[in-house]
């Protein structure tokens, strides 16, 4: 396989990662502007545990996205305290918090970046990527799936029917932040060089972009979003200086025909009937 | 908990939002295995009876006794566990989610540990839980909706799927909020019957809002009438529609005069 495309499809994994990271905080009503900070801890505390104490990438980045997850549950508490566009500003503030942070944090290389010495390959992340789209399928096809659903939908009825919705917020936020700390550690584990310029404010809004744009009804939507994001403007290459024009239009014009993103919940559901009654006539 | 006693209770309960006092010194009980109806005119308090009893708000004064256990100072989202569950005047049902999912929120505080929210129900087939969902349709007659999304369904096919949501919990005591309202004769008639039989069958005590008098008539063996969040009028429907002052409620001070105004 050539550079280019193991650089893609690298890519494209790294970004289902960051898109699951999203998700989940937004299947249960909470836009998370701070991903990309989540991803910089998670990144960064591997890349500091392989790189210092020669720890495995394979412990390192989980151990990672732990990290992240607990300082995730940390603020989540507060956090969640604010709705709505508050809500957005103030993950995106945390986003930016982490990122002066580590840029006066001359341990990890400050504003210089960090050189990460340990490798991993397309297929390690690959694995990683499969490996956290099974976690949320799982996941999103147990009760708490549902129920996440439902505190998005109306929090009131929710917290009638016996849910504790903010318990299952806290929950959805602190499992996005641990996904994104996975991603930051796939990241740097491959590119073998971290800054915190990388995980800015603009890296936040293109995962959440691949989440609406994928639509935020199915686990499927995230996977799509991400899918589309990384491989159109490779696909419109051709288009020379052109293409994040001709990208940008792509999007806009799919938005205004699809605002509620490329798959909703409705459709995998009549696939998944139209599947289970074309196995109930063949039985 | 079961007793002798009135399954439902309350003791001087007061709410007010700001200066205007929308449910004054309000004391009634319900029998346990009775259907009650609580009717008013528009703006009597009816509806936030029932946010009080379940706890969308909490009250200013006063105790509300869940088979005699004080609820009033419970979460809203713990008050389910002491066997409440309800309907909402205007459908609230989660509009992604499937008839299936909807039904399947309803058994939360059934299955709500650790494990019970790692409960594969739309994995394994054949999971009990989910089983469970599809029976409590199909005993509905609506089987055939379990995979829709529910918001893109009939407002009749929603009102009935919010009633199987709120039986999943098993409750002890139902709040039913206009369950009669939009439906056709026909389908009053139905949904008449289909109550009657479940409370029964289940030993479900009921409380009922609704303006349709003559679905009150059928279900409920008492009343309770309020206006200006007072309490009125209580006693059986005959009772109660034969009361001056509900009459005056319900059709004004010169109606009262007129004996078959009604």
């Amino acid at each position: 396989m050539s550079g280019y495309a193991e650089g893609i499809l690298v890519l494209l994994a790294i970004n289902v990662v960051y898109a699951y990271a999203a998700y989940l905080p937004i299947a249960a009503g909470q836009l998370n502007l701070g991903v990309a900070g989540f991803a910089a801890i998670g990144g960064y505390f591997s890349a500091y545990l392989s790189t210092n104490i020669a720890m495995s990438p394979l412990l390192a980045i989980p151990l990672g996205g732990a990290a992240a997850g607990l300082i995730g549950l940390a603020v989540a508490v507060p956090v969640l305290r604010t709705r709505g566009i508050y809500l957005a500003l103030a993950t995106f503030a945390l986003g930016e918090i982490v990122r002066a942070s580590i840029l006066n944090l001359e341990f990890v290389g400050g504003a210089a970046g960090y050189p990460v010495t340990a490798y991993i390959r397309l297929l390690t992340v690959a694995l990683f990527a499969l490996g956290v789209t099974v976690l949320v399928w799982l996941l999103f096809a147990t009760r708490f799936g549902v129920a996440i659903t439902a505190v998005h939908d109306d929090e009131r009825v929710a917290d009638l029917m016996g849910l504790n919705v903010r318990a299952f917020q806290v929950a959805a936020f602190t499992i996005g932040s641990a996904l994104a700390g996975i991603g930051g550690g796939l990241y740097a584990h491959h590119f073998s060089y971290i800054e915190a310029q990388y995980f800015s404010i603009s890296l936040s809004i293109s995962i959440v972009l691949f989440v609406l744009f994928g639509g935020t009804q199915s686990v499927v939507g995230p996977l799509l979003g991400a899918a589309v994001f990384t491989l159109l403007p490779e696909v419109l290459r051709g288009s020379a200086q052109w293409r994040y024009v001709l990208f940008a239009a792509i999007l806009i014009v799919v938005m205004v025909v699809r605002p509620q993103g490329l798959v909703t919940g409705a459709q995998i559901r009549r696939l998944l009937g139209m599947r289970s009654e074309a196995k109930e006539r063949t039985a | 908990m079961t007793g002798s006693g009135p399954i439902l209770m309350l003791d001087d309960v007061s709410k007010h939002f700001g200066g205007l006092a929308v449910i004054e010194n309000l004391s009634f009980s319900v029998r346990r295995g009775t259907c009650t109806g609580l009717i008013g005119p528009n703006g009597a308090g009816k509806t936030t009876v029932f946010n009080l009893i379940t706890g969308v708000y909490p009250i200013d004064e006063g105790r509300i006794l869940i088979d005699d256990v004080d609820i009033a100072q419970i979460p809203s989202r713990r008050r389910i566990h002491h066997g409440v569950a309800r309907n909402f005047q205007n459908i609230r049902l989660m509009p992604h989610l499937s008839a299936m999912e909807n039904v399947l929120i309803g058994q939360h505080c059934r299955n709500s540990g650790f494990f019970g929210v790692l409960q594969p129900v739309n994995l394994i087939p054949g999971n009990r839980w989910r089983e469970e969902a599809r029976a409590a349709l199909s005993d509905a007659g609506l089987g055939q909706y379990e995979r829709a999304t529910v918001g893109s369904l009939p407002y009749g096919l929603q009102k009935r799927i919010e009633l199987v949501r709120a039986l999943m919990a098993e409750p002890r005591l139902l709040l039913l909020d206009e369950p009669a309202a939009g439906l056709n004769p026909a389908e009053t008639g139905a949904l008449r019957d289909r109550i009657t039989t479940i409370c029964r069958d289940r030993g479900i005590t009921l409380l009922v809002v609704e303006h349709d008098m003559q679905f009150v008539g059928a279900l409920c063996s008492e009343v309770i009438v309020l206006n200006f969040g007072r309490k009125i009028a209580e006693g059986t429907p005959e009772k109660v529609r034969e009361d001056a002052l509900v009459r005056e409620a319900y059709l004004g001070t010169d109606a009262t005069e007129q004996p078959h105004a009604s």
